[in-house]
Protein backbone atom coordinates (compact mmCIF):
# COMPACT_ATOMS: atom_id res chain seq x y z
CA UNK A 1 0.00 0.00 0.00
CA UNK A 2 1.46 3.41 -0.85
CA UNK A 3 1.22 6.32 1.55
CA UNK A 4 -1.83 7.77 -0.12
CA UNK A 5 -3.75 4.51 0.16
CA UNK A 6 -2.58 3.98 3.74
CA UNK A 7 -3.93 7.38 4.64
CA UNK A 8 -7.26 6.60 3.05
CA UNK A 9 -7.51 3.29 4.85
CA UNK A 10 -6.64 4.85 8.21
CA UNK A 11 -9.22 7.63 7.71
CA UNK A 12 -11.84 5.06 6.84
CA UNK A 13 -11.15 2.94 9.93
CA UNK A 14 -11.22 5.98 12.24
CA UNK A 15 -14.39 7.44 10.71
CA UNK A 16 -16.23 4.17 11.16
CA UNK A 17 -14.83 3.60 14.63
CA UNK A 18 -15.78 7.14 15.74
CA UNK A 19 -19.39 6.56 14.58
CA UNK A 20 -19.42 3.19 16.26
CA UNK A 21 -18.23 4.58 19.61
CA UNK A 22 -21.06 7.13 19.58
CA UNK A 23 -23.68 4.41 19.32
CA UNK A 24 -22.52 1.59 21.56
CA UNK A 25 -21.01 1.61 25.02
CA UNK A 26 -17.78 -0.29 25.76
CA UNK A 27 -17.99 -3.79 27.21
CA UNK A 28 -16.69 -2.86 30.68
CA UNK A 29 -19.21 0.00 31.03
CA UNK A 30 -22.11 -2.24 30.02
CA UNK A 31 -20.94 -4.86 32.53
CA UNK A 32 -20.75 -2.36 35.37
CA UNK A 33 -24.13 -0.81 34.54
CA UNK A 34 -25.72 -4.28 34.53
CA UNK A 35 -24.19 -5.02 37.94
CA UNK A 36 -25.36 -1.70 39.40
CA UNK A 37 -28.83 -2.29 38.00
CA UNK A 38 -28.97 -5.55 39.96
CA UNK A 39 -28.10 -3.70 43.16
CA UNK A 40 -30.97 -1.22 42.94
CA UNK A 41 -34.17 -1.80 44.89
CA UNK A 42 -36.21 1.37 44.68
CA UNK A 43 -38.94 1.83 42.08
CA UNK A 44 -37.42 4.98 40.59
CA UNK A 45 -33.90 3.54 40.22
CA UNK A 46 -35.38 0.58 38.42
CA UNK A 47 -37.47 2.73 36.10
CA UNK A 48 -34.36 4.70 35.14
CA UNK A 49 -32.14 1.65 34.63
CA UNK A 50 -34.85 -0.01 32.52
CA UNK A 51 -35.00 3.09 30.31
CA UNK A 52 -31.21 3.14 29.96
CA UNK A 53 -31.07 -0.44 28.71
CA UNK A 54 -34.12 -0.01 26.47
CA UNK A 55 -32.43 3.04 25.01
CA UNK A 56 -29.17 1.18 24.31
CA UNK A 57 -31.09 -1.59 22.56
CA UNK A 58 -33.01 0.95 20.46
CA UNK A 59 -29.80 2.80 19.55
CA UNK A 60 -28.20 -0.46 18.47
CA UNK A 61 -31.22 -1.58 16.41
CA UNK A 62 -31.81 1.76 14.73
CA UNK A 63 -28.07 2.44 14.41
CA UNK A 64 -28.30 5.87 16.04
CA UNK A 65 -26.13 7.70 18.59
CA UNK A 66 -27.28 6.47 22.02
CA UNK A 67 -27.37 10.00 23.48
CA UNK A 68 -28.17 13.11 21.44
CA UNK A 69 -25.17 14.96 22.90
CA UNK A 70 -22.19 13.45 21.12
CA UNK A 71 -19.81 16.02 22.57
CA UNK A 72 -16.71 17.62 21.14
CA UNK A 73 -14.72 14.69 19.79
CA UNK A 74 -11.45 14.01 21.59
CA UNK A 75 -8.67 11.59 20.67
CA UNK A 76 -6.04 10.39 23.07
CA UNK A 77 -3.22 8.98 20.99
CA UNK A 78 -0.45 6.67 22.12
CA UNK A 79 1.71 6.73 19.04
CA UNK A 80 4.57 4.37 18.42
CA UNK A 81 7.59 6.47 17.41
CA UNK A 82 7.87 4.36 14.27
CA UNK A 83 4.24 4.61 13.16
CA UNK A 84 4.46 5.50 9.46
CA UNK A 85 1.67 8.14 9.38
CA UNK A 86 2.58 10.01 12.55
CA UNK A 87 2.81 13.34 10.72
CA UNK A 88 -0.50 12.80 8.92
CA UNK A 89 -2.49 11.72 11.95
CA UNK A 90 -4.06 15.10 12.75
CA UNK A 91 -5.30 15.51 9.22
CA UNK A 92 -6.59 11.92 9.22
CA UNK A 93 -8.49 12.31 12.50
CA UNK A 94 -9.99 15.64 11.44
CA UNK A 95 -11.32 14.10 8.24
CA UNK A 96 -12.58 11.08 10.22
CA UNK A 97 -14.61 13.45 12.42
CA UNK A 98 -16.15 15.19 9.39
CA UNK A 99 -17.19 11.85 7.94
CA UNK A 100 -18.53 10.46 11.22
CA UNK A 101 -20.53 13.67 11.72
CA UNK A 102 -22.30 13.12 8.39
CA UNK A 103 -22.63 9.37 8.57
CA UNK A 104 -23.51 8.65 12.22
CA UNK A 105 -24.93 11.44 12.29
CA UNK A 106 -23.35 13.28 15.22
CA UNK A 107 -24.74 16.52 16.64
CA UNK A 108 -22.93 19.68 15.55
CA UNK A 109 -21.06 20.61 18.68
CA UNK A 110 -18.05 22.69 17.68
CA UNK A 111 -18.58 26.41 18.25
CA UNK A 112 -15.66 28.64 17.30
CA UNK A 113 -14.86 30.77 20.34
CA UNK A 114 -15.01 34.59 20.04
CA UNK A 115 -16.51 34.23 16.55
CA UNK A 116 -19.25 32.24 18.37
CA UNK A 117 -20.29 30.31 15.28
CA UNK A 118 -21.06 26.63 15.03
CA UNK A 119 -18.81 25.17 12.34
CA UNK A 120 -21.40 22.51 11.50
CA UNK A 121 -18.94 19.64 11.07
CA UNK A 122 -17.50 19.14 14.55
CA UNK A 123 -14.09 20.46 13.56
CA UNK A 124 -12.61 23.81 14.47
CA UNK A 125 -9.59 25.42 16.04
CA UNK A 126 -7.68 22.59 17.81
CA UNK A 127 -10.79 20.42 17.42
CA UNK A 128 -10.98 17.44 17.33
CA UNK A 129 -8.89 17.76 20.48
CA UNK A 130 -5.85 15.48 20.28
CA UNK A 131 -3.71 14.49 23.23
CA UNK A 132 -0.37 12.86 22.37
CA UNK A 133 1.91 10.41 23.99
CA UNK A 134 4.88 8.99 22.07
CA UNK A 135 5.84 5.43 22.99
CA UNK A 136 8.33 2.92 21.59
CA UNK A 137 7.08 0.70 18.76
CA UNK A 138 5.46 1.19 15.38
CA UNK A 139 1.72 0.71 16.03
CA UNK A 140 -0.72 3.37 17.25
CA UNK A 141 -3.34 3.12 19.96
CA UNK A 142 -6.17 5.66 19.85
CA UNK A 143 -8.88 6.38 22.39
CA UNK A 144 -11.88 8.23 21.02
CA UNK A 145 -14.01 9.97 23.62
CA UNK A 146 -17.34 11.79 23.43
CA UNK A 147 -18.45 13.63 26.53
CA UNK A 148 -21.60 15.74 26.44
CA UNK A 149 -22.01 19.14 28.06
CA UNK A 150 -23.76 17.63 31.08
CA UNK A 151 -20.86 15.49 32.19
CA UNK A 152 -18.18 18.01 31.17
CA UNK A 153 -19.65 20.72 33.40
CA UNK A 154 -18.63 19.30 36.81
CA UNK A 155 -14.94 19.17 35.80
CA UNK A 156 -12.71 21.10 38.21
CA UNK A 157 -9.09 21.39 39.30
CA UNK A 158 -7.40 23.14 42.16
CA UNK A 159 -3.99 23.39 43.77
CA UNK A 160 -3.98 22.59 47.47
CA UNK A 161 -1.36 23.38 50.07
CA UNK A 162 0.40 20.29 51.38
CA UNK A 163 -1.17 20.90 54.80
CA UNK A 164 -4.52 20.02 53.26
CA UNK A 165 -3.09 16.57 52.56
CA UNK A 166 -4.92 13.74 50.84
CA UNK A 167 -7.81 14.69 53.12
CA UNK A 168 -8.16 17.82 50.99
CA UNK A 169 -8.30 15.64 47.88
CA UNK A 170 -11.14 13.59 49.39
CA UNK A 171 -13.08 16.73 50.29
CA UNK A 172 -12.61 18.18 46.81
CA UNK A 173 -13.82 15.01 45.07
CA UNK A 174 -16.91 14.81 47.28
CA UNK A 175 -17.72 18.50 46.80
CA UNK A 176 -17.52 18.28 43.02
CA UNK A 177 -19.53 15.07 42.74
CA UNK A 178 -22.27 15.94 45.22
CA UNK A 179 -22.71 19.54 44.03
CA UNK A 180 -22.64 19.04 40.28
CA UNK A 181 -22.99 15.31 39.75
CA UNK A 182 -26.78 15.16 39.70
CA UNK A 183 -27.05 16.88 36.30
CA UNK A 184 -24.21 14.85 34.78
CA UNK A 185 -26.39 11.72 34.37
CA UNK A 186 -25.18 9.45 37.16
CA UNK A 187 -24.03 6.75 37.83
CA UNK A 188 -20.76 8.52 36.99
CA UNK A 189 -17.25 7.43 36.28
CA UNK A 190 -15.03 9.73 38.34
CA UNK A 191 -11.46 10.43 37.27
CA UNK A 192 -9.12 12.01 39.81
CA UNK A 193 -5.67 13.41 39.05
CA UNK A 194 -3.16 13.90 41.86
CA UNK A 195 -0.17 15.94 40.77
CA UNK A 196 1.46 19.39 41.02
CA UNK A 197 -0.53 22.03 39.14
CA UNK A 198 -4.00 22.51 37.65
CA UNK A 199 -3.21 21.36 34.13
CA UNK A 200 -1.19 18.28 35.08
CA UNK A 201 -3.85 17.17 37.57
CA UNK A 202 -6.68 17.90 35.14
CA UNK A 203 -5.03 15.95 32.32
CA UNK A 204 -4.43 12.96 34.57
CA UNK A 205 -8.04 13.07 35.79
CA UNK A 206 -9.14 12.73 32.16
CA UNK A 207 -6.73 9.89 31.44
CA UNK A 208 -8.13 8.13 34.50
CA UNK A 209 -11.48 7.89 32.69
CA UNK A 210 -9.89 5.69 30.01
CA UNK A 211 -8.82 2.97 32.38
CA UNK A 212 -11.07 -0.08 32.18
CA UNK A 213 -13.69 -0.05 34.90
CA UNK A 214 -12.65 -2.36 37.70
CA UNK A 215 -8.92 -1.78 37.19
CA UNK A 216 -6.93 -0.36 40.09
CA UNK A 217 -4.05 2.07 40.42
CA UNK A 218 -0.79 0.07 40.81
CA UNK A 219 0.10 1.93 44.02
CA UNK A 220 -1.56 0.17 46.94
CA UNK A 221 -2.41 3.42 48.77
CA UNK A 222 -3.86 5.01 45.65
CA UNK A 223 -5.82 1.82 44.98
CA UNK A 224 -7.13 1.89 48.54
CA UNK A 225 -8.19 5.51 48.14
CA UNK A 226 -10.03 4.66 44.91
CA UNK A 227 -11.98 2.04 46.80
CA UNK A 228 -12.72 4.34 49.75
CA UNK A 229 -13.98 7.11 47.46
CA UNK A 230 -16.05 4.68 45.41
CA UNK A 231 -17.74 3.14 48.45
CA UNK A 232 -18.14 6.51 50.15
CA UNK A 233 -19.78 8.16 47.15
CA UNK A 234 -22.09 5.18 46.67
CA UNK A 235 -23.06 5.45 50.33
CA UNK A 236 -24.24 9.03 49.68
CA UNK A 237 -26.71 7.31 47.34
CA UNK A 238 -27.16 9.86 44.55
CA UNK A 239 -28.70 7.11 42.45
CA UNK A 240 -29.38 7.01 38.71
CA UNK A 241 -30.25 10.52 37.46
CA UNK A 242 -29.86 11.84 41.01
CA UNK A 243 -33.17 10.35 42.05
CA UNK A 244 -31.42 8.58 44.95
CA UNK A 245 -30.57 4.89 45.05
CA UNK A 246 -27.82 2.51 46.04
CA UNK A 247 -25.21 3.76 43.59
CA UNK A 248 -23.67 7.10 42.68
CA UNK A 249 -20.70 6.01 40.61
CA UNK A 250 -19.57 3.30 38.22
CA UNK A 251 -16.12 3.72 39.68
CA UNK A 252 -13.40 6.11 40.86
CA UNK A 253 -10.01 6.02 39.12
CA UNK A 254 -6.96 7.93 40.32
CA UNK A 255 -3.98 8.73 38.09
CA UNK A 256 -0.97 10.34 39.70
CA UNK A 257 2.49 11.79 39.14
CA UNK A 258 5.31 12.92 41.39
CA UNK A 259 4.57 16.41 42.75
CA UNK A 260 6.30 19.57 43.90
CA UNK A 261 6.87 19.41 47.68
CA UNK A 262 4.89 22.65 48.18
CA UNK A 263 1.72 21.77 46.27
CA UNK A 264 -0.88 19.08 45.70
CA UNK A 265 -2.67 19.56 42.42
CA UNK A 266 -6.03 17.82 42.25
CA UNK A 267 -8.27 17.45 39.24
CA UNK A 268 -11.67 15.82 38.82
CA UNK A 269 -13.30 14.75 35.54
CA UNK A 270 -16.64 13.01 35.33
CA UNK A 271 -18.02 10.66 32.73
CA UNK A 272 -21.77 10.02 32.53
CA UNK A 273 -23.44 6.62 32.41
CA UNK A 274 -23.34 6.90 28.61
CA UNK A 275 -19.55 6.79 28.78
CA UNK A 276 -18.71 6.69 25.10
CA UNK A 277 -15.10 5.66 25.01
CA UNK A 278 -13.56 3.56 22.25
CA UNK A 279 -10.11 2.13 22.14
CA UNK A 280 -8.45 0.78 18.99
CA UNK A 281 -4.95 -0.42 18.12
CA UNK A 282 -3.89 0.02 14.51
CA UNK A 283 -0.95 -1.84 12.98
CA UNK A 284 1.76 -0.03 10.97
CA UNK A 285 0.16 -1.25 7.71
CA UNK A 286 -2.79 1.07 8.55
CA UNK A 287 -5.21 -1.65 7.47
CA UNK A 288 -5.32 -4.21 10.26
CA UNK A 289 -6.63 -3.19 13.63
CA UNK A 290 -7.89 -4.53 16.91
CA UNK A 291 -10.75 -2.99 18.89
CA UNK A 292 -9.89 -3.16 22.57
CA UNK A 293 -12.90 -1.51 24.19
CA UNK A 294 -15.86 -3.29 22.58
CA UNK A 295 -15.96 -7.06 22.54
CA UNK A 296 -17.02 -8.56 19.21
CA UNK A 297 -17.35 -5.15 17.58
CA UNK A 298 -17.82 -5.09 13.81
CA UNK A 299 -17.20 -1.81 12.03
CA UNK B 1 -51.13 0.06 35.03
CA UNK B 2 -49.46 3.01 33.41
CA UNK B 3 -50.74 6.40 34.50
CA UNK B 4 -51.24 8.38 31.30
CA UNK B 5 -51.85 12.12 31.03
CA UNK B 6 -53.44 13.50 27.87
CA UNK B 7 -53.25 17.05 26.58
CA UNK B 8 -54.97 19.39 27.12
CA UNK B 9 -54.17 18.65 30.78
CA UNK B 10 -56.73 19.99 33.26
CA UNK B 11 -56.03 20.95 36.87
CA UNK B 12 -58.04 18.03 38.21
CA UNK B 13 -56.01 15.52 36.10
CA UNK B 14 -52.86 16.32 38.04
CA UNK B 15 -54.13 17.38 41.46
CA UNK B 16 -53.48 13.96 43.04
CA UNK B 17 -50.10 13.33 41.36
CA UNK B 18 -47.18 13.53 43.78
CA UNK B 19 -43.38 13.70 43.53
CA UNK B 20 -41.90 10.27 42.80
CA UNK B 21 -44.91 9.17 40.73
CA UNK B 22 -44.23 7.89 37.23
CA UNK B 23 -46.51 9.04 34.40
CA UNK B 24 -46.63 8.95 30.60
CA UNK B 25 -47.89 11.55 28.15
CA UNK B 26 -50.24 11.34 25.17
CA UNK B 27 -50.71 14.43 23.05
CA UNK B 28 -48.63 17.54 22.41
CA UNK B 29 -45.10 18.09 23.62
CA UNK B 30 -43.25 21.22 22.50
CA UNK B 31 -39.50 21.70 22.84
CA UNK B 32 -38.60 24.97 24.52
CA UNK B 33 -35.28 25.78 26.13
CA UNK B 34 -32.93 28.70 26.81
CA UNK B 35 -33.68 31.17 24.02
CA UNK B 36 -37.38 30.25 23.75
CA UNK B 37 -37.79 31.23 27.39
CA UNK B 38 -35.69 34.35 27.02
CA UNK B 39 -37.69 35.57 24.02
CA UNK B 40 -41.00 35.36 25.88
CA UNK B 41 -39.89 36.68 29.25
CA UNK B 42 -37.03 39.10 28.57
CA UNK B 43 -37.67 40.20 25.02
CA UNK B 44 -41.45 40.24 25.40
CA UNK B 45 -42.18 38.31 22.21
CA UNK B 46 -45.38 36.30 21.75
CA UNK B 47 -44.79 32.55 21.69
CA UNK B 48 -45.92 31.19 18.31
CA UNK B 49 -47.49 28.15 20.02
CA UNK B 50 -50.40 28.29 22.50
CA UNK B 51 -49.10 26.19 25.38
CA UNK B 52 -52.20 26.30 27.61
CA UNK B 53 -52.76 22.78 28.94
CA UNK B 54 -49.77 21.39 27.01
CA UNK B 55 -46.33 20.09 27.91
CA UNK B 56 -42.88 21.53 27.15
CA UNK B 57 -39.61 19.65 26.92
CA UNK B 58 -36.26 21.20 27.85
CA UNK B 59 -34.45 19.53 24.97
CA UNK B 60 -32.51 20.15 21.78
CA UNK B 61 -33.22 17.31 19.36
CA UNK B 62 -31.52 15.87 16.29
CA UNK B 63 -34.17 15.90 13.53
CA UNK B 64 -33.92 14.82 9.91
CA UNK B 65 -35.83 16.01 6.84
CA UNK B 66 -38.40 13.42 5.83
CA UNK B 67 -40.09 14.35 2.55
CA UNK B 68 -42.05 17.52 3.28
CA UNK B 69 -41.88 16.94 7.00
CA UNK B 70 -39.44 16.08 9.73
CA UNK B 71 -38.44 12.94 11.55
CA UNK B 72 -37.26 12.77 15.15
CA UNK B 73 -33.89 10.97 15.31
CA UNK B 74 -32.81 11.65 18.85
CA UNK B 75 -34.27 13.82 21.62
CA UNK B 76 -33.08 13.86 25.19
CA UNK B 77 -33.57 16.23 28.10
CA UNK B 78 -31.15 19.01 28.94
CA UNK B 79 -30.52 20.47 32.41
CA UNK B 80 -33.76 22.13 33.54
CA UNK B 81 -32.06 24.35 36.12
CA UNK B 82 -30.83 26.62 33.31
CA UNK B 83 -34.44 27.74 32.80
CA UNK B 84 -35.06 28.44 36.51
CA UNK B 85 -34.67 32.18 36.00
CA UNK B 86 -37.62 32.27 33.60
CA UNK B 87 -39.86 29.36 34.51
CA UNK B 88 -42.04 30.97 37.18
CA UNK B 89 -43.21 33.71 34.84
CA UNK B 90 -43.29 31.28 31.92
CA UNK B 91 -45.80 29.06 33.72
CA UNK B 92 -47.91 32.04 34.68
CA UNK B 93 -47.96 33.54 31.20
CA UNK B 94 -48.44 30.37 29.11
CA UNK B 95 -50.61 28.11 31.26
CA UNK B 96 -48.28 25.19 30.50
CA UNK B 97 -49.13 22.21 32.72
CA UNK B 98 -46.16 19.87 32.41
CA UNK B 99 -42.48 20.73 32.17
CA UNK B 100 -40.13 17.89 31.26
CA UNK B 101 -36.36 18.03 31.64
CA UNK B 102 -33.36 16.70 33.49
CA UNK B 103 -32.41 17.26 37.13
CA UNK B 104 -34.51 19.40 39.41
CA UNK B 105 -35.67 23.01 39.41
CA UNK B 106 -35.58 25.62 42.15
CA UNK B 107 -37.95 27.14 44.67
CA UNK B 108 -39.43 29.73 42.28
CA UNK B 109 -40.57 27.07 39.84
CA UNK B 110 -41.91 24.99 42.74
CA UNK B 111 -43.91 28.00 43.95
CA UNK B 112 -45.32 28.56 40.47
CA UNK B 113 -46.27 24.87 40.15
CA UNK B 114 -48.22 25.23 43.37
CA UNK B 115 -49.89 28.49 42.50
CA UNK B 116 -50.79 27.72 38.88
CA UNK B 117 -51.13 23.91 39.20
CA UNK B 118 -48.34 22.53 37.06
CA UNK B 119 -45.77 19.69 37.26
CA UNK B 120 -42.07 19.30 36.58
CA UNK B 121 -40.93 15.82 35.55
CA UNK B 122 -37.67 14.12 34.66
CA UNK B 123 -37.18 12.05 31.54
CA UNK B 124 -34.12 9.79 32.10
CA UNK B 125 -31.07 11.64 30.72
CA UNK B 126 -29.14 10.11 27.85
CA UNK B 127 -32.14 8.03 26.72
CA UNK B 128 -32.57 10.01 23.53
CA UNK B 129 -33.35 7.21 21.10
CA UNK B 130 -36.01 5.80 23.42
CA UNK B 131 -37.62 9.24 23.56
CA UNK B 132 -37.45 9.63 19.77
CA UNK B 133 -39.30 6.34 19.28
CA UNK B 134 -42.14 7.71 21.43
CA UNK B 135 -42.68 10.68 19.11
CA UNK B 136 -45.45 9.87 16.62
CA UNK B 137 -45.04 12.90 14.42
CA UNK B 138 -43.48 16.33 14.33
CA UNK B 139 -46.50 18.44 13.37
CA UNK B 140 -44.73 21.74 12.88
CA UNK B 141 -41.73 23.82 13.84
CA UNK B 142 -41.61 27.46 14.92
CA UNK B 143 -38.75 29.89 15.45
CA UNK B 144 -36.56 27.90 13.14
CA UNK B 145 -34.24 30.88 12.94
CA UNK B 146 -32.88 29.73 16.31
CA UNK B 147 -31.36 26.60 14.76
CA UNK B 148 -32.18 22.95 15.29
CA UNK B 149 -31.60 22.67 19.05
CA UNK B 150 -33.44 25.87 20.07
CA UNK B 151 -36.39 25.89 17.66
CA UNK B 152 -39.86 25.00 19.00
CA UNK B 153 -40.63 21.50 17.70
CA UNK B 154 -44.32 20.73 18.12
CA UNK B 155 -44.55 16.95 18.44
CA UNK B 156 -47.42 14.56 18.92
CA UNK B 157 -46.31 11.85 21.34
CA UNK B 158 -47.72 8.52 22.48
CA UNK B 159 -46.99 7.02 25.91
CA UNK B 160 -44.06 9.40 26.21
CA UNK B 161 -42.06 8.54 29.30
CA UNK B 162 -41.20 7.42 31.86
CA UNK B 163 -41.78 10.87 33.36
CA UNK B 164 -40.73 10.97 36.99
CA UNK B 165 -42.50 13.75 38.84
CA UNK B 166 -39.98 16.00 40.59
CA UNK B 167 -42.25 18.95 41.48
CA UNK B 168 -45.98 18.47 42.14
CA UNK B 169 -48.95 20.83 42.36
CA UNK B 170 -48.40 21.29 46.10
CA UNK B 171 -44.91 22.58 45.42
CA UNK B 172 -43.11 19.52 46.81
CA UNK B 173 -39.64 19.30 45.31
CA UNK B 174 -38.00 15.86 45.05
CA UNK B 175 -34.50 17.07 44.15
CA UNK B 176 -34.43 19.66 46.95
CA UNK B 177 -35.37 16.93 49.43
CA UNK B 178 -32.72 14.60 47.98
CA UNK B 179 -30.08 17.33 48.11
CA UNK B 180 -30.65 17.81 51.82
CA UNK B 181 -30.33 14.05 52.39
CA UNK B 182 -27.10 13.82 50.36
CA UNK B 183 -25.57 16.77 52.20
CA UNK B 184 -26.46 15.35 55.60
CA UNK B 185 -24.91 11.97 54.74
CA UNK B 186 -21.78 13.37 53.17
CA UNK B 187 -20.02 14.93 56.20
CA UNK B 188 -19.57 11.82 58.32
CA UNK B 189 -18.49 9.75 55.32
CA UNK B 190 -15.79 12.28 54.41
CA UNK B 191 -14.56 12.35 58.02
CA UNK B 192 -14.29 8.57 58.08
CA UNK B 193 -12.36 8.40 54.80
CA UNK B 194 -10.03 11.23 55.87
CA UNK B 195 -8.92 9.14 58.85
CA UNK B 196 -7.65 6.56 56.39
CA UNK B 197 -5.73 8.74 53.94
CA UNK B 198 -3.22 10.45 56.22
CA UNK B 199 -0.34 9.55 53.92
CA UNK B 200 1.67 12.69 54.71
CA UNK B 201 3.34 12.06 58.00
S1 LIG C 1 -24.53 13.78 30.62
FE1 LIG C 1 -24.09 12.11 29.15
S2 LIG C 1 -25.94 10.88 29.04
FE2 LIG C 1 -26.48 12.81 30.01
S3 LIG C 1 -27.23 14.07 28.33
FE3 LIG C 1 -25.07 14.55 28.58
S4 LIG C 1 -23.93 13.17 27.21
FE4 LIG C 1 -26.04 12.38 27.40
Amino acid sequence: MDKHEAKRSLTDIMARFTSYAGKRLPTDVLGRLAALRQGEESKLSRVVFDSMFENLAAADNLDRPCCQDTGVIQYFVKAGAGFPLLGELREVLTEAVRRATREAPLRHNAVETFVEKNTGDNTGLRVPWIDWEIVPGDAVEIEVYMAGGGCSLPGAAKVLMPSAGYEGVVQFVFDVVTSYGVNACPPLLVGVGVSTSVETAARLSKLALFRPIGSRNPDPRAAEMEKLLEDGLNEVGIGPQGLSGNCSVMGVHIENSARHPSTIGVGVSTGCWAHRRGSIRIAPDCASYEILSHKEAVL
Amino acid sequence: MKKVLSTPIKDEDIAAIRVGDVVYLDGYLVTCRDVGHRRLIELGRELPVDLAGLAIFHAGPIVAKDGDGWKMISIGPTTSMRMERFEEEFIERTGVKLIVGKGGMGPRTAAACRKHKALHAVFPGGCAVLAATEVEEIERVEWQDLGMPEALWVSRVKAFGPLIISIDTEGNNLFETNKAVFNAKKGPIIDRICQQVRFIK
